[in-house]
């Protein structure tokens, strides 16, 4: 079975994907979820405050999910392969695909789109020591198990970095009558928004260990302690500043990674920092066909631009599977002073100049700079940044004009 | 005396050293038992441990380590078809990274040689390269062909599940307290739901294996446990290490850390050797990564720190003879497969058939016409082909539904798990059988699905699901309002 597009994930990204392949022509295109219904992760994340740019209204995850299958549901364009989960990816466009009433199904794509989303960082990832032990779950499992599953994964909980759904799951878990008694982030900054400190944390008195980790966890069978130090700056912890907290319940809140084990071995490659394949701002990947977004490209703090995002890809993989591409050549953006990220990581410059807007994240903390966007010595875009912090995602609209003079690689830095 | 069950022999120990016994004691026309204190086999030291099948060139000639080790690899060439267990022949290498390590190579070599071990031999530099490319500062390597890495978990429960297919019973949750006695000969085993008449007892309690000795009355050994600390990496990097085993050269405390790719094809390194006095530690610590990664990194510098995905740690059980401690006891009806440390995993099956031949010289049982040795075949669904997993789906529609992503584990799997002879009954029980939750996410996103399966499966609540040993829920009910 050939499909014009294939769209494997349809959490936020892979629904708007969708869409917008079918908005842009596209005939036949399918898409894949592991799910038994659409809505990926959003369908765990039952807050509010969704939706603020793409529907102007503060939504729940799940409510903000609907909104997007309301927009596919009746597309006759549209496959919709739920309780599925995609087995492989070749680099000619087969994907195999197993389903309990289906079987394994081979179907070949003219273009794909992966939007599989992110996955959480174990515990194992950080090695924190002391014993294995029942307690210690991912903030993601955590919110699963209370807002999906009707259960809480502990009493007394101790939070390890302050992500926004570390973050989230302290206050979820305060709700449901746990006794959340630290969040602890090693940095000396949060991870997380800051409307999230203020409405998780400050509101409730959980008290933020900012410069602290843990550095033991003690039990048994079942978690029944941790030992918190302060870190120095090289995020070491300093012997003599160790303290105890009795808790039965460790949530790790330590960071997102693209969910890429599909493509792993695919010819593609990937950017060290955000983890994600390597896309021009259509968010094609290196391999022609290829497309990538939502958090599989790079981990986003707010939906709403996973979707906006979502529908460049799909608009661009729509095209390319009609044959409707434009020559041009590719240029790589490379980050200096001080930010940190930039997706798109390359820019495609089709004949006839686009508008293209920049994803970027700052390295730390600043306050009133410029982000300065250049070709070798010439100024494309320069862009004044009353503050930027690493954990949260600044944007850059760069007009078509502004692109007329790119000559070799662009380079993208704090001044 | 009331008893609640009788046996002829009992088998005190579920790891594999007790499973291999179990299993060659179902071979004979007698009644065995074994009973495992925790509610599920491999739960100790074939839990947490290196997985490899040695060669044999390291313990002295003439040692039970040695005699048991070269006799139980080639043991294990046999059983990997009947018991259909999880192998890699990959052979090992021995590195040396200096002319005195060079020297101390073809000591191992000689008494390999002695020990029996076949197919040894030294390899230069470039042999050794050519094996394995990533590694650094070689000056030559010990090869050692017969070697590979096995996957314990299931290779005990394979053990285990021959033995009740041939009629012996496997019991769990059930913890030896003392022993019942007539006439100075043991006539009964105590336990947490009774007491278990027998003829015999086999004692193959790993750690606690000298406790089990003295509450019999055989105080001729100790056991001192010995930690050994892993770090597991993501399959993704494991061609930036090596393909099979490589161990540094030894020194007199251990064979040393290791880097080896397990079955699965994860690379893992360690274990460094610590001695303490707890016999329930099993915490890793950061000194102890240090120390593994340190070593390490000695012959692969460049070592992928952010792609660890767990550390653990194991206890070993070392003997206060220096030797595995096997056989008749000074106790009438006690026999003693006690002091396994490494190469125990290899020397099991050697083991089993020492001990019972012992056993059995005594006893006089004879042997079963009817003993089946085959195990059914079950294959992973990550390893069907897809035509093989066409067919299994069209026979259970559970095959068609992926729980485990990263390991591709499918829900017919964990179902058919938790319902086999010796099946899984908590969340780690499903793990070490099928693999879920044994990927890069580390049970992350399956883990409570897993919890829910389970509760599903063996009619229980959710909330008294454990994720292992003791008291270890995953779900606390929500406060009701």
């Amino acid at each position: 079975m050939e499909y014009d597009v294939i769209v494997i994930g349809a959490g936020p990204a892979g629904m708007a994907a969708a869409q917008s392949a079918q908005e842009n022509g596209a005939k036949k295109i399918l898409l894949i979820d592991r799910g038994m219904v659409t809505g990926g992760i959003l369908l765990q994340c039952i807050h509010n405050g969704f939706g603020v740019h793409q529907y102007g209204e503060m939504l729940t995850g799940p409510t903000y999910a609907q909104r997007a299958y309301e927009q596919i549901k009746d597309k006759k364009e549209i496959t919709l392969w739920l309780d599925t989960v995609v087995l492989t990816v070749t680099a000619k466009k087969e994907v195999t695909c197993v389903n309990p009433e289906r079987g394994v199904k081979k179907v070949v794509g003219k273009t794909i789109i992966l939007a599989s989303g992110c996955r959480e960082r174990p515990r194992g990832a950080i090695r924190i020591p002391g014993q294995r032990l029942a307690g210690i779950v991912t903030a993601g499992a955590a919110q699963r198990m209370v807002n999906c599953f009707g259960f809480i994964p502990g009493k007394k909980i101790v939070i390890l970095g302050s992500g926004d759904i570390g973050l989230i799951m302290a206050r979820r878990l305060t709700l449901e009558g746990c006794e959340v008694k630290a969040v602890v982030e090693i940095c000396p900054y949060s991870n997380g928004l800051q409307r999230n400190i203020s409405q998780c944390l400050n509101d409730f008195d959980i008290p933020l260990y900012l410069s602290h980790t843990i550095v033991d966890i003690h039990g048994r069978d079942r978690v029944a302690g941790v030992t918190v130090a302060k870190v120095d700056e090289k995020m070491q912890a300093i012997a003599g500043t160790e303290f105890q907290i009795d808790c039965d319940t460790v949530v790790l809140s330590v960071g997102l990674i693209p969910e890429r084990t599909l493509i792993n071995n695919l010819p593609l490659q990937f950017d060290a920092l955000t983890g994600g394949p390597l896309v021009d701002q259509h968010r094609q990947t290196e391999l022609a066909g290829f497309f990538a977004a939502g958090n599989v490209v790079h981990v986003h703090d707010i939906v709403d631009y996973v979707t906006e995002e979502a529908m460049i890809a799909g608009k661009f993989a729509a095209l390319q599977a009609q044959n409707n591409v434009v020559g041009g050549r590719r240029v790589q953006i490379k980050c200096e002073k001080g930010v940190r990220t930039c997706v798109p990581q390359f820019l495609f410059l089709p004949d006839v100049a686009e508008d293209v807007k920049l994803y970027l994240r700052v390295s730390k903390f600043v306050r009133e700079k410029h982000l300065v966007v250049k070709s070798g010595n010439n100024v494309l875009w320069n862009q004044y940044l009353m503050a930027g912090r690493p954990s949260e995602m600044i944007m850059l609209d760069i007009p078509a004009d502004s692109l007329q003079n790119v000559t070799d690689e662009i380079t993208v830095g704090l001044e | 005396m009331n008893f609640f069950k009788e046996a002829d022999v009992v088998v005190i120990g579920g790891g594999i050293v007790g499973t291999a016994i179990l299993r060659e004691l179902s071979k004979y026309k007698l009644k065995a038992v074994l009973i495992e204190k925790e509610h599920d086999v491999a739960m100790a030291t074939t839990a947490a441990n290196s997985a490899i099948l040695h060669a044999g060139f390291d313990a002295p000639t003439g040692s039970h380590k040695a005699v048991m080790n070269v006799r139980g690899n080639i043991m294990f060439h046999e059983l990997e078809e009947e018991l259909n267990l999880d192998i890699r022949w990959t052979g090992s290498l021995v590195v040396a990274t200096s002319d005195d390590e060079m020297f101390s190579i073809k000591e191992l070599l000689a008494r390999g040689k002695a020990n029996g071990v076949q197919g040894l031999k030294i390899l230069s530099k470039e042999e050794v390269l050519k094996m394995e490319p990533n590694l650094q500062n070689v000056k030559g390597a010990l090869w050692a062909p017969s070697a590979g890495v096995i996957w314990p978990f299931t290779a005990c429960v394979s053990f285990a599940e021959c033995a009740v297919q041939n009629g012996a019973e496997v019991l769990r949750n059930v913890e030896c307290l003392g022993f019942v006695k007539e006439n100075e000969a043991i006539c009964g085993v105590e336990t947490n739901e009774g007491v278990i008449k027998t003829k015999y007892v086999i004692n193959a309690a790993g750690i606690y294996s000298d406790v089990i000795a003295k509450l019999a009355g055989d105080d001729s050994f100790s056991i001192s446990p010995r930690k050994g600390e892993y770090i597991l990496f993501d399959k993704a990097v494991s061609g930036q290490l090596v393909n099979g085993i490589v161990f540094p050269t030894p020194t007199k405390k251990s064979k040393g850390i290791l880097i080896c790719t397990t079955t699965h094809g994860n690379v893992f390194i360690g274990p460094n050797a610590n001695e303490q006095d707890d016999r329930e530690d099993r915490a890793v610590t950061a000194a102890g990564m240090d120390e593994i990664i340190k070593s390490a990194r000695k012959l692969i510098p460049d070592l992928p720190l952010n792609k660890t995905i767990t550390e653990f740690a194991g206890l070993r059980a070392v003997s206060s003879t220096g030797d595995f401690v096997l056989g008749k006891s000074k106790i009438n009806g006690f026999y003693n497969a006690a002091g396994i440390q490494s190469p125990g995993l290899t020397s099991a099956p050697a083991i089993a058939e020492y001990v019972v031949n012992e056993l059995i010289s005594e006893a006089k049982y004879t042997v079963k016409e009817n003993f089946v040795k085959d195990l059914p075949r079950r294959k992973p669904f990550l390893r069907m082909t897809n035509e093989e997993r066409e067919e299994r789906i069209k026979q259970n529609k559970l095959y068609g539904r992926v729980v485990c992503r990263c390991e591709t584990v499918t829900e017919g799997e964990i179902v058919d798990d938790i319902h086999s002879s010796v099946g899984a009954t908590t969340v780690d029980g499903v793990k070490r059988r099928c693999r879920a939750g044994m990927g890069r996410c580390q049970g992350g996103f399956c883990e409570p699905t897993v919890a829910l399966i389970l509760a599903r499966e063996l009619g229980i609540s959710a909330t008294e699901v454990m994720r292992s040993k003791g008291k270890s829920p995953i779900y606390y009910p929500k406060e009701s309002r």
